[in-house]
């Protein structure tokens, strides 16, 4: 068997923003009715989480959902629980309609760390990251300069950037050249 | 720049997180339909200066179709509406009635 590998193998920018390749994340897509009691039980027993509120992450210690559309979540598990995840979920939501679906090796998990991270950010997306606008925990789904990308802040006020694998050097290197470029002090 | 409400993500959007659809409310003609009915359908398109109905799509966020009421004129945005509607909501055509009074757009006004 080959040996998985995340897109950039833990490539890492090193500055007063960190641009960071998360590595291997397990990833998975769930759609379906985010009401529905089934839903919500397979959600909590597989991340340890509740169903996020709209543009809400939810995610602990690797583990989490994050809240992609009306009926669409991300969850994120370790990578070598992902096929066991979605095996579950399957078992669990027998009769549900649902689409349960290991993406984990489609997607680019990026982080971006430091004071200035939401410039970085910002100068990216066509998103408000003044904190007051962007909190811990809000999630958006948009685009990272030419591409579609979703992210999330954490507690440590750091971003987390998924986007598909293929454009994961693209997103890479555009978060690496802006953190390069210094502060703006837009959002300070 | 165009901003829209995503009436799925409650984000308001710009416009190049958005893709256009063309026009909102256009009724299908289908089998059974005469030759004039199916053309308008095909190819007839509302083409206002003032008060407009189109579909957008916020193709880099949720991925939903949705619909948007604005002036093509003064480009303001009047709101923005589930996909899933035959008609503007009564409440959305009232506050266009207060600002823009007497506007009609096809069969609405």
């Amino acid at each position: 068997m080959s040996e998985p590998v995340s897109f950039l193998g833990g490539r890492v920018a090193e500055g007063a923003v960190t641009v960071r390749d998360a590595g291997l994340r397990g990833m998975i897509t769930l759609r379906g009715d985010l009401a529905a009691t089934k839903v919500k039980n397979v959600v909590k027993k597989i991340t340890g989480q509740a169903i996020p509120a709209q543009r809400k992450a939810s995610v602990a210690e690797g583990r989490g959902a994050v809240w992609m559309s009306p009926d669409e979540l991300l969850l994120l598990v370790p990578y070598a629980e992902a096929e066991e995840a979605v095996a579950t979920m399957a078992k669990a939501l027998k009769g549900v309609h649902h689409l349960a679906v290991n993406v984990s090796d489609a997607r680019a998990h990026i982080t971006v760390e430091g004071t200035g991270a939401a410039e970085v950010m910002a100068k990216n997306a066509p998103v408000d990251f003044s904190s007051a606008a962007f909190g811990a925990g809000d999630f958006r789904r948009s685009r990272v300069g030419q591409v579609a990308a979703a992210f999330w802040k954490d507690e440590a006020g750091a971003f987390h950037v998924v986007s598909f694998r293929s454009v994961g050097d693209y997103v890479f290197d555009l978060l690496r050249v802006s953190a390069e470029a210094g502060p703006v002090g837009a959002l300070s | 720049m165009l901003t829209l409400q995503c009436p799925y993500c409650g984000v308001n959007a710009e416009e190049t997180e958005l893709t256009a659809g063309g026009e909102a409310h256009l009724k299908r003609e289908t089998v059974g339909s005469s030759d004039d009915d199916f053309e308008g359908y095909l190819f007839m398109r509302e083409n206002p200066k003032g008060v407009h109905f189109e579909r957008w799509r916020h193709s880099y966020g949720c991925g939903k179709w949705f619909l948007a009421a604005r002036d093509t004129n003064t480009l303001e945005v009047f709101g923005t509406y589930s996909a899933q509607s035959k008609e503007p909501p009564k409440e959305l055509r009232d506050k266009i009635s207060a600002k823009r009074p007497g506007w009609s757009w096809r069969e609405f006004k």
